[in-house]
């Protein structure tokens, strides 16, 4: 094995030690320590909206959320409050998640227990799909299926339209948790002798649900915060909507559009009642679900 | 219930996704088959007109309106996203980065209505009577910067949209980086380089791919955002050729005209609108799920 | 089973400035993570232009020393070092001293071949010349890529696809790659651990030869588990074990004749005879 025809580099053509490490690289030092300045300065200003957001939305809304804002229906500019859209929100939502979490999680299961890798793959691509859509698409979509033949804006079409698109969102976040369920889990119940679809239910879904449930409420979560799709399904409505699920019911997505382009300084306000309203329910929800997750991750005990 | 009935079920389940897909895209293109066959694909497409008197609908105004707040979001969301992405990654002290982590995904949780509501009330007359108004008067014969300023354009709005999206390109970028595997960096750290030289020379190209996908899906959910761009937008039916010109993108169109709609073809020129908007997002899913999902497995 | 010991370099045979030329100094080095030391109280002379093997069983913080010595050591969260270590003179921990430089000087080759993913062969070599400056000029680096790799002992076999990737090389190839590559920034000191530990025996037998080259231009550190390679290319040996409280410590160092066949201490002699049929 030859070193080639060149010849060794001389030993003591090297520059010696003492000269080398403190000749600082003063250039790239400052570089290093620039463009680590730099970074920390991008995370801060993006920090800055999520902050300022949320202060504006607290000093804005706290001063309006009051007894009338909760308990009565928008009257005029002056009086009344938003209980439309707070019963309407709390009738939609959980109408939608009773859709959309059973099929959502029969899904989800289908795709990480039963079906091949071909149908698996092909499932969780639509599913991809369907998450990234515009929710306007999938609201235009319920549109033309349930409002145009029935000539009529409906809650049932809101609830459809929020179901649809809670369902991907479901069976993505079942799959990869049920992916994370260990195969001994699984082999375990089927040892015990049960058959596959007990099997599944009872053990492999109850290791894995926590985290189907942190799914379920992150998708909750972001139903309701959901406007395009209700503004033209459900539309939204100054009446207090309870139980006529055939006619327009409103939501506080689309009071807090409604109301924000409004001259009156009071339904502005309300406004941002609602948006405080929706917000905090937005960001608890997110922040106990991480945290549920983050628990389960990190080793806590079940 | 014996195995067979469950996995029908459950199988139910997971091919209605399949099913709501196309039947959402083929019930589009049937309900606005007739503004395709009035005006041709490339007809509407490329129209620049969007008159309801008139009859006359083009959708360039819209897509174009899309494409530019999405692109301008995006010259902001980039940068500040890759450059928050690596300090989380790279020079974050642990205990630091994972609040951080959690308070910038937050930011994605955020109802789109309700930034809609603080773009419009607070951020579009701080921005009007600020940076607007200095700009313009300070190039009054630039054509791009002309005013008048109003706060509701398409500056303020692309502003909106990177606020938005910045979380999704932090969160997958750290996480690519994250994912290469340790050794690469202390093999160039170990030749005597510096940690940023580190960052720049070996672990960005090497998750390139993933960092593109990660870009490449926040242009996505840049271009299907509805609320926040119709509240801070100006909604004006026109292709915008100033920073600080109203505008309109295929989303808020729908949003502000559909319930509205006098006719059978506006409603039809409006679907065909959303059939344009589906097809766009899934084309720019499906290149961002190729990237991300090729860097996965890429390296280590 | 005979082991072949090279003879153990005298200093007699090298003249006084290029005995300086190398020579590692450790002296009362430990080295902590956090609170917790991880090795105790080592101090040893390495000598120059010749290759000391550390050798002792898994978890006595061979590496870790190893990594001290190039400030690799202190780039994890906590960790730090008492003591010093002193490279022709200078301690390298000393006021003044910039680990970035330091790592210039003592270069390293892992364990795992780790060509950087995104750079072709030519590139993974001309990586360190490049961040450092060392050499500028595409002719300047043509040369100092393919003498690297020529006294690497891989040239012939990639000479005709530079441009291909790092990581398109089998694990031999990737490893000498990586001895390239650390060669090409021109350093005094070359710390290697457990270079052939994910090769097979081939190729190990080639690095070992290879080793024994580079010998006569770097002082060569080498962290072992494997007894025979330790004998056949040390002439130096150090023997670490597990001390006292988790921390490891330096039990024996000598000529690796003696280490192997007449030790001093008796768990350096357990150590050795046990891996000895």
């Amino acid at each position: 094995m030859s070193t080639g025809t060149l010849p060794v580099p001389g030993v003591s053509a090297r520059p010696r030690v003492a000269d080398l490490v403190r000749t600082g690289s003063r250039r790239r030092r400052l570089v290093d320590a620039l463009m680590r300045l730099l970074s920390v300065l991008a995370t801060l200003l993006i920090l800055v909206p999520l902050v300022a957001l949320v202060g504006y939305v607290i000093a804005n809304g706290l001063p309006w959320m009051d007894m009338e804002f909760l308990a009565s229906a928008p009257v005029d500019e002056v009086h009344g409050g938003a209980l439309n859209a707070i019963v309407g929100s709390l009738q939609m939502v959980p109408l939608a998640t009773l859709l959309a979490a059973p099929i959502g999680i029969l899904g989800g299961i289908y795709v990480a227990e039963i079906a091949g890798p071909r149908t698996a793959g092909g499932v969780r691509f639509a599913a991809d799909v369907m998450v990234g859509l515009p929710s306007v698409v999938v609201g235009v979509f319920v549109y033309t299926v349930l409002v145009v033949p029935f000539h009529t804006y409906s809650a049932v079409a809101g609830v459809i339209s929020l179901a649809v698109i809670m369902i991907p969102v479901i069976v993505r976040s079942t799959e990869e948790i049920l992916r994370l369920v260990p195969n001994a889990v699984r082999e375990g119940g089927l040892a015990l002798g049960m058959p596959r679809w007990r099997a599944i239910t009872r053990v492999v879904l109850r290791a894995g649900l926590g985290g189907i449930l942190t799914g379920v409420m992150l998708a909750v979560a972001r139903a309701s915060g959901e406007t395009a799709p209700l503004l033209l399904t459900a539309l939204g409505s100054r009446l207090v909507n309870v139980g006529e699920l055939n006619k327009p019911m409103d939501s506080l997505p689309t009071f807090i559009y409604t109301n924000s382009g409004q001259p009156s300084p009071v339904l502005v306000g309300q406004a941002w009642a609602a948006a405080l309203l929706l917000l905090v329910f937005v960001l608890v929800a997110n922040v106990v679900a991480r945290v549920i997750s983050g628990r389960r991750s990190s080793g806590g005990s079940r | 219930m014996p195995d067979r009935a469950f996995a029908i079920l459950a199988g139910a389940g997971a091919l209605l996704i399949g099913f709501l897909l196309v039947a959402i895209a083929l019930r589009l293109l049937v309900s606005s088959i007739d503004t395709w066959r009035t005006f041709g694909l490339i007809g509407f497409v490329v129209g620049q007109v969007w008159d309801v008197g008139a009859v006359v609908y083009g959708a360039l105004p819209f897509i174009a309106g899309t494409l530019v707040t999405a692109g301008l979001a995006m010259l902001i969301a980039v940068p500040l996203g890759v450059l928050a992405a690596i300090y989380l990654a790279e020079f974050a002290p642990r205990r630091l980065a994972m609040p951080l982590v959690t308070l910038i995904e937050l930011i994605a949780a955020i109802p789109s209505v309700v930034i809609g509501l603080w773009g419009l009330v607070v951020l579009t007359p701080i921005l009007r009577d600020t940076v607007e108004s200095w700009v313009t008067s300070l190039f009054p014969d630039v054509p791009f910067l002309a005013g008048p300023p109003l706060g509701s354009d398409i500056f303020t709005a692309s502003l909106i949209l990177a606020v938005m999206v910045t979380p999704t390109i932090v969160a997958l970028g750290r996480e690519v980086i994250l994912a290469l595997p340790a050794n690469y960096r202390e093999a160039y750290v170990g030749l005597g380089a510096t940690r940023w030289e580190t960052v720049a020379t070996v672990v960005l190209p090497s998750v390139r791919a993933g960092l593109l996908g990660a870009c490449i899906l926040a242009l996505g959910r840049a271009m299907g955002e509805t609320m926040a761009v119709t509240m801070t937008i100006g909604n004006a039916d026109r292709i915008p050729t100033g920073l600080f010109d109203q505008g309109q993108t295929i989303a808020s169109k729908i949003a502000t005209s559909f319930v509205e709609a006098s006719s059978a073809e506006e409603t039809s020129a409006l679907l065909a609108l959303g059939l344009v908007l589906m097809v766009l997002t899934l084309i720019v899913g499906i290149i961002a799920r190729m990237l991300v999902g090729r860097s996965r497995t890429a390296v280590g | 089973m005979t082991t072949t010991a090279e003879p153990a370099a005298t200093a007699a045979t090298a003249a006084p400035e290029e005995l300086e030329r190398g020579t590692l100094e450790l002296r009362n080095v430990t080295c902590h993570y956090g609170s917790t030391a991880a090795v105790r109280d080592v101090s040893l002379s390495i000598a120059p232009r010749a290759i000391t093997a550390i050798i002792g069983p898994s978890g006595c913080g061979k590496s870790t020393i190893l990594r001290s010595i190039n400030r690799m050591h202190e780039t994890q969260p906590g960790a730090r070092i008492e003591g010093s270590i002193e490279l022709d003179g200078v301690d390298l921990y000393g006021r003044g001293v910039d680990p970035v430089q330091v790592r210039r000087v003592v270069g390293m080759v892992f364990q795992k071949p780790n060509p950087f993913p995104a750079m072709s062969i030519w590139e993974n070599v001309a990586a360190g010349p490049k961040v450092l400056r060392t050499v500028k000029g595409k002719a300047d680096l043509n040369d100092l890529v393919e003498r690297s790799l020529r006294r690497a002992a891989i040239w012939d076999e990639v000479k005709d696809k530079l441009h291909k990737p790092g990581t398109s090389l089998s694990g031999g190839q990737q490893q000498r790659l990586c001895i390239a590559r650390t060669i090409a920034v021109d350093p005094e000191v070359v710390l290697m651990d457990e270079p052939c530990s994910a090769l097979d025996p081939i190729a190990t037998l080639r690095i070992e030869e290879l080793m024994a080259e580079l010998k006569e231009s770097y002082t060569i550190v080498i962290v072992t588990h494997n007894l025979q390679q330790a004998a056949r290319v040390s002439t130096t040996a150090a023997f670490m074990t597990l001390g006292d409280h988790g921390a490891g410590r330096l039990v024996e160092a000598g000529p690796t004749t003696r280490i192997f066949t007449d030790p001093q201490e008796r768990l350096t002699e357990d150590y050795v005879s046990g891996r000895f049929g």
